[in-house]
């Protein structure tokens, strides 16, 4: 370890202190607040620094992490996507008959691992960065200590150290046959090796794939993901889909675009037919959900599959297509479950569609947010939706990927049935009818929670309008060499 | 800049529109209604503007405006306005102007919100109308949707969740075809020019091969072709019309199925000539089906909403055979027969809305004898069926007449069963009259004739159906530049195709006698 070194690794290390901060401050003086807003101050602190991380010279801190302009790039996003979450938050627990100041803790935990896993460079710190973000979201899930998330942390807790148990394997099977753990070297050695690989080599892809495929919710790995959405609270539910598979799609993207995925036409057929399926399944089970959260469970793994999609291409706008469709997918994800979390009250969540029945007349705004995040979800023009879903498909035909872009075209329509079903019964109604009277009197939005849609309402917009700075910064930031 | 005042008035008065609902339920319609007003002064004054000049200018665009917007694709804001979109344009404004005093009385809850959808729709029409990049034609033909899905969504009738959303879903997945196409037809400009580029102009004779040619015009039919409608993807229409309200309705017969046939002309005809060409008889079929099918459905039905939305699909079936037909005097007719479907279709839809509203029924079954009870109705409706039947002096008459002699020239069996149409629809415009106007009428029914506010809507639409009927010829003039360069570019490419597969084919062959 240089000095050097210490600065490239200046927002992991901020976002590490933060969390023994929050720690000490927690466990001294207890003020939701000033917890809240420490956590927060962290977390801008270390997106903050990441240009000083950027001007380094050497980008590589030991042969464990790499924080070169790729890695950079979605660290930034991990860490906005976490101070949005911690607003939502902040305004979520506010009402909540729950003790919040830990949650903060394990969110920084998390992050960190995050942070570590999008800027791994070796099976170590993959590892390390996985097993950080997977034990702080066990807790998490599990935050609110009632049957529900219980459950459903548990569920979580069994799949995931399974599929960890998977990964691990397979990272053994590649290291005994490359000897060595470094994964530019491995996939270099793939993207030099013979057209079939070998079987070991085949069964540790296939392995790494099953691990990866579980984080990401992919079919047919994707069992947990409704229940574990259902049973944890919007804000970590919020946190799963985004900052979890987002550093987790990372790694993913780099080290398989670099081993030449796409020269190995058995490889190239497994992720399309998962990207395929994930399409299909994720929407028509969202189709027959009558429960909000359990309809954004699935439609994030069609989501996902979308985002497959520009993974599948190799062509120059691949990288480009994959970061901006992602960006997109935070916002979208964020803010719906930031609307989520702000119409819960002391015990409740509302989750069953009919409690959003009239929404658009009870509370307007609340409800003109959820319609901008559901049609950029379902990827309608002038939201941050479909400026991702365009460039997937462009970077698609750029590579011919036909059956792909057509499944992307089918599912955007099978989509569209059940994101515009939520709109049309928010806007169902009358004030006066009956059924909104037996409602609980709606509360006034928390200023946190509410600023934070805002904030994700005007950036879903200004993407979508008018994308063309992000498009130069992503363009220079994501391709990757080579 | 008058192109950015045309979009950016609708959708800042509908803004306001929205704010003002919440004080008070007059202001809304006012304020959109002033709105309208000054959009189509907006475009009667370019119309005059132009109107003296022959539409021979030099470029090929009246007007334009071009900035950039996203760099990285050569994506940019550019609107330009020649005479075909120049007469849609005025279409637009006009009915948009009508649709205010027409949901007047009709709308009654959330009349901040609904003046707010109805502008923004219209602004997305009239973007349509205008965009001259690709990228930005899709955004406005995804932008009329949603808040025409809200129109009939929550002030429709009955069964409007399940319209609204059929209708959503019908046009988002045809027009997801379409963006494929549009990324297909620029990735083929990058390969043959070097340059991403979603510039109309500029994609217009990209080289592409037979093959793709076709599929990627198949991508850019299929939008149209649910918007036209053609028959089999037409199912959403009669729903759609039927369940929305009024100003929905007219809105959705009068303009939007008006966008396919404009996308038809502008895109489909300029940037795949040859392969429109090949399929052209395949359309021509489809049309042909579309106006005996449309007519005899028309003819069956009860409700009479539905009645007039099949009528839609037989009128506009001769649209979709002018283009297919593709000589000049087919393009005029269809062209005509655009501008008159709307007045006239328009029309009928206020009508049907009007009696709805006062005998809260739909059902031909249930009228009779509201001649007695309404006597200016009677004539309206009379005045209205003559036209849809295609009476010569009336517009119809005209767009029709030109079709049909334009396709006579090509093909004379097409020509002669799309004339059927004519009789059929004779047949059920004459029954509406019939079972709704004529008879007797029950002793208990008391019905309020159209008001003066109605009339006033009412004698416009007249007004321009007759004045179509007897002078179109400054209408003619107006698209003719248009549909001229439009034909000719077909009729180059279609010849330099036949040439290039004249050689292709006598060469292996005169190899083999060697």
């Amino acid at each position: 370890m240089t000095s050097a070194m210490f600065v490239v690794l200046l927002p992991i290390i901020v976002t590490g202190v933060t969390t023994v901060a929050v720690m000490l401050v927690v466990a001294f003086y207890r003020n939701h607040a000033l917890t809240a807003a420490l956590t927060s101050c962290g977390l801008v602190a270390a997106f903050l620094i990441l240009p000083v991380s950027g001007a380094a010279a050497v980008r590589e801190a030991t042969a464990l992490l790499v924080l070169d302009n790729f890695a950079l790039y979605y660290i930034g996003l991990i860490l906005l996507a976490a101070v949005a979450i911690v607003m939502i938050s902040f305004g979520y627990f506010e009402r909540r008959a729950v003790d919040p100041h830990e949650y903060y803790l394990l969110l920084l935990c998390a992050v960190v691992g995050g942070e570590v896993l999008a800027a791994s460079n070796h099976f170590v710190s993959l590892v390390l960065g996985l097993e950080i973000l997977s034990v702080s979201l066990y807790a998490l899930i599990a935050y609110a200590r009632t049957l529900k998330p219980l459950e459903a942390a548990v569920k979580y807790l069994v799949l995931a150290a399974g599929s960890a148990a998977f990964l691990f394997f397979g990272a053994a099977l590649l290291y005994a046959e490359f000897g060595t753990m470094e994964l530019p070297t491995i996939a270099a050695a793939l993207n030099a090796g013979t057209p079939i690989p070998s079987a070991i080599v085949l069964a540790g892809l296939g392995l790494i794939i099953v691990g990866v495929g579980f984080k990401l919710a992919l079919v047919p790995f994707h069992l947990w993901t409704a229940d574990v959405y259902e049973g944890a609270s919007a804000p970590v539910t919020a946190f799963i889909a985004t900052v979890s598979k987002g550093a987790v799609f990372a790694v993913l993207f780099r080290y398989f675009t670099e081993s030449g995925v796409h020269a190995h036409h058995a490889l190239l057929f497994i992720f399309t037919l998962v990207a395929i399926t994930s399409m299909f399944v994720g929407n028509l089970l969202a189709l027959m959900q009558l429960n909000v959260k359990r309809m954004l469970a699935y439609s994030s793994i069609a989501h996902l599959g979308y985002l497959l999609v520009a993974f599948l291409a190799s062509g120059p706008l691949a990288a480009p297509a994959a970061a901006v469709y992602l960006a997109a997918y935070f916002i979208t994800t964020l803010g719906a479950f930031g609307v989520i979390s702000a119409l819960s009250d002391r015990d409740h969540e509302p989750e069953n569609l009919d409690e959003y029945r009239g929404l658009f007349w009870r509370r307007p705004w609340m409800a003109l947010t959820f319609t901008m995040m559901l049609l950029s979800l379902a990827g309608i023009p002038l939201t941050a939706g479909f400026i991702g879903k365009f460039l997937v498909i462009a970077a698609g035909e750029e590579s011919a990927r036909w059956a792909a872009i057509l499944a992307l075209v089918v599912n955007s329509a099978i989509g569209l049935f059940y994101y515009v079903r939520v709109v049309a019964v928010m806007c169902a109604g009358t004030p006066r009818s009956s059924e909104a009277s037996t409602l609980p009197p709606a509360l006034p939005a928390h200023w946190s929670g509410a600023s934070a849609l805002v904030i994700l309402t005007g950036a879903l917009v200004w993407i979508g309008v008018y994308p063309a700075p992000l498009l130069k910064v992503i363009q220079a930031l994501v391709t990757l060499p080579g | 800049m008058t192109l950015v005042w045309i979009i950016a008035i609708p959708l800042v008065g509908g803004l306001l529109a929205w704010a003002a609902g919440h004080r008070s339920d007059t202001a809304p319609r006012w304020i959109a209604l002033s709105a309208m007003a000054l959009d189509l002064a907006l475009a009667l004054g370019l119309w005059k503007q132009y109107g003296a000049a022959d539409f021979s200018i030099s470029g090929p665009w009246l007007q334009e405006l071009h900035t950039s917007w996203i760099p990285q694709f050569g994506i940019s804001f550019h609107l330009a306005v020649d005479g075909l979109s120049l007469l849609l344009l005025l279409l637009t404004a006009l009915l948009g102007l009508l649709c205010v005093p027409v949901s007047w009385t009709e709308i009654r809850h959330r009349v901040g919100f609904f003046h707010f959808n109805l502008l923004w729709v219209l602004a997305g029409i009239l973007g349509v109308f205008m965009a001259a990049d690709l990228f930005l034609f899709y955004c406005f033909w995804e932008l009329m949707l949603i808040p025409m899905y809200f129109l009939i969504a929550i002030w429709g009738h009955e069964r409007r969740l399940y319209a609204a959303m059929k209708f959503f879903i019908f046009t988002q997945l045809s027009g997801l075809f379409m963006l494929v196409a549009i990324l297909g037809l620029v990735f083929m400009h990058h390969t043959a020019a070097g340059v991403f580029t979603f510039n109309y102009a500029e994609l217009i004779g990209t080289p592409l091969s037979r093959t793709i040619s076709l599929w990627l015009m198949l991508g850019f039919f299929a939008a149209f072709a649910v918007k036209l409608p053609v028959v089999p993807v037409h199912s959403w229409l009669p729903d759609a019309h039927t369940e929305a309200p009024t100003a929905g309705s007219v809105i959705l017969a009068g303009l939007l199925l008006k966008t396919g046939a404009y996308g038809l002309l502008r895109f489909v005809l300029p940037l795949f000539p040859v392969a429109a060409g090949e399929m052209a008889s395949v359309a021509m079929v489809l049309a042909v089906v579309g106006i005996i099918y449309g007519a005899v459905l028309a003819f069956a039905q009860t409700d009479l909403k539905r009645l007039v939305a099949y009528s839609s699909v037989s009128h506009m079936g001769f649209v979709l055979l002018g283009v297919a037909t593709n000589n000049l005097l087919a393009l005029q007719g269809a062209v005509l027969q655009v501008l008159c479907h709307g007045l006239g279709t328009g029309a009928l839809f206020i009508l049907v809305g009007a009696l709805q509203e006062r005998i809260h029924t739909r059902d031909l079954r249930a009228m009779g004898g509201l001649w007695t009870n309404a006597p200016r109705m009677g004539g309206v409706a009379m005045f209205l069926a003559l036209a849809s039947l295609g009476l010569p002096g009336l517009g119809n008459f005209i767009g029709e007449f030109l079709v049909l002699l334009g396709t006579y020239q090509t093909s004379i069996p097409i020509a002669v069963v799309a004339s059927i149409g004519l009789i059929v629809s004779t047949v059920y415009s004459l029954w509406i009259i019939q079972r709704a106007f004529h008879g007797v009428a029950p002793e208990t029914r008391r019905v309020s004739d159209f008001t003066r506010r109605e009339m006033a809507t009412m004698a416009v639409l007249m007004a321009g159906l007759v004045w179509l009927g007897l002078y179109p010829q400054p209408v003619i003039n107006t698209a003719s530049q248009t549909l001229t360069r439009i034909q000719q570019t077909v009729v180059t490419a279609q010849s330099k195709a036949a040439t290039v597969k004249l050689v292709g084919m006598s060469s292996p062959r005169s190899g083999e006698i060697r």
